[in-house]
């Protein structure tokens, strides 16, 4: 049998079919997932424009160096995850498994610095509606409504985020076990870069959104 | 086969942008701008994302059907923005009849 029959399906002409369904089996998703998240972007923007007081209060109230850090993070497990990628491409078990590991480690990085930092900081500040809100400056309600969309934006990216780092573990477990041992079968982790990189997009929209527009002078 | 290989050189160089813009931004809200802050957060963010489609997520090297895809995905975004914030400024435009006002009085109540 040729080596090249084994990494294609049977329903493919040949691997450039399979590569472009399996690319645009993702880039599909990803539009629902550019949905799911443009709803709740355009209620902040459409809140935003009701509350602007408030919600530049509670923008400003928000740690912009935590931010822009975890923004520089998450930008560079990007880059590690392309590396990844194009390990995959040239099949380098070695240097894949290396930039995936990074690139998991990073994630994380991001989601324990997100969650366990800034998350828990703002909780016992009181800035956490419904469950711990003690601010009752001016504007106050409206200050818990911007709270209220930076938890849910920042929660359901962050639960993005562990979703991709189970995928990266499911594929280094893949690459250990030498699934991407030859150039042909690289699509998995292109499709696993697709996910990883559209998470960053929408973090680099999130970031100005919530840390920066508010005002920071 | 598989797929276009980009250089190391490139993808570092488009992260290297990428941290650029990023300063940049956070560098940009400190100033005071007046509604140009907001302007300059979203055309950095709009460039920041299209680095990343278009290198990291291989877009430059891809088919046209991937290309449509996102871009049908951005038009369906756009018309939820624009015509929700429509309907929002454009609320004040025609005045509240004068025989509605009663019931108004009687919903907030």
């Amino acid at each position: 049998m040729h080596s090249s029959t084994v990494a294609l399906a049977e329903q493919f002409d040949d691997l450039d079919q399979q590569h472009e369904a399996s690319s645009l089996g993702m880039w599909v998703f990803l539009a629902t997932e550019i949905m799911f998240f443009g709803g709740l972007f355009t209620a902040y923007i459409l809140f935003r424009n009701f509350y602007l007081p408030g919600f530049e209060a509670g923008s400003r109230l928000l740690n912009v160096r935590i931010g822009a850090i975890n923004t520089a993070i998450l930008l560079c497990s990007s880059l590690t995850m392309a590396l990844a990628v194009r390990a995959a491409q040239m099949a380098k078990k070695g240097v894949l498994i290396t930039f995936l590991l990074l690139t998991l480690l990073l994630g994380v990085t991001f989601v324990a610095i997100k969650l366990g930092l800034e998350w828990r900081h703002d909780y016992l500040e009181g800035f956490a509606p419904g469950v711990h809100w003690t601010f009752n400056g001016p504007d106050w309600r409206h200050i818990e409504l911007f709270f209220v969309f930076y938890f849910f934006l920042t929660g359901i990216h962050a639960l993005h985020m562990v979703i991709g780092v189970g995928i990266l573990t499911v594929l280094i477990i893949l690459a250990a076990r030498g699934r991407f041992s030859s150039p042909e079968r690289y699509n998995a982790v292109e499709v696993a870069g697709l996910y990883w990189h559209f998470v960053d997009i929408v973090w680099i929209f999130l970031y100005p959104l919530l840390y920066l527009i508010g005002g920071r002078y | 086969m598989a797929g276009h290989v980009v250089p190391k050189k490139l993808y570092i160089l488009v992260f290297a942008a990428l941290i650029v813009f990023t300063a940049l931004t956070t560098g940009v809200a400190f100033i005071d701008l007046g509604k140009w802050n907001t302007v300059a957060a979203l055309a950095i963010a709009v460039c920041k994302g299209s680095l990343v489609a278009l290198f990291f997520m291989h877009l430059r090297w891809s088919s046209g059907l991937m290309r449509i895809v996102l871009l049908a995905a951005f038009m369906w975004f756009a018309i939820l923005v624009s015509l929700t914030l429509a309907d929002e400024f454009t609320r004040q435009w025609t005045p509240v009849p004068s025989s509605w006002q009663a019931q108004i009085q009687q919903n907030i109540r």
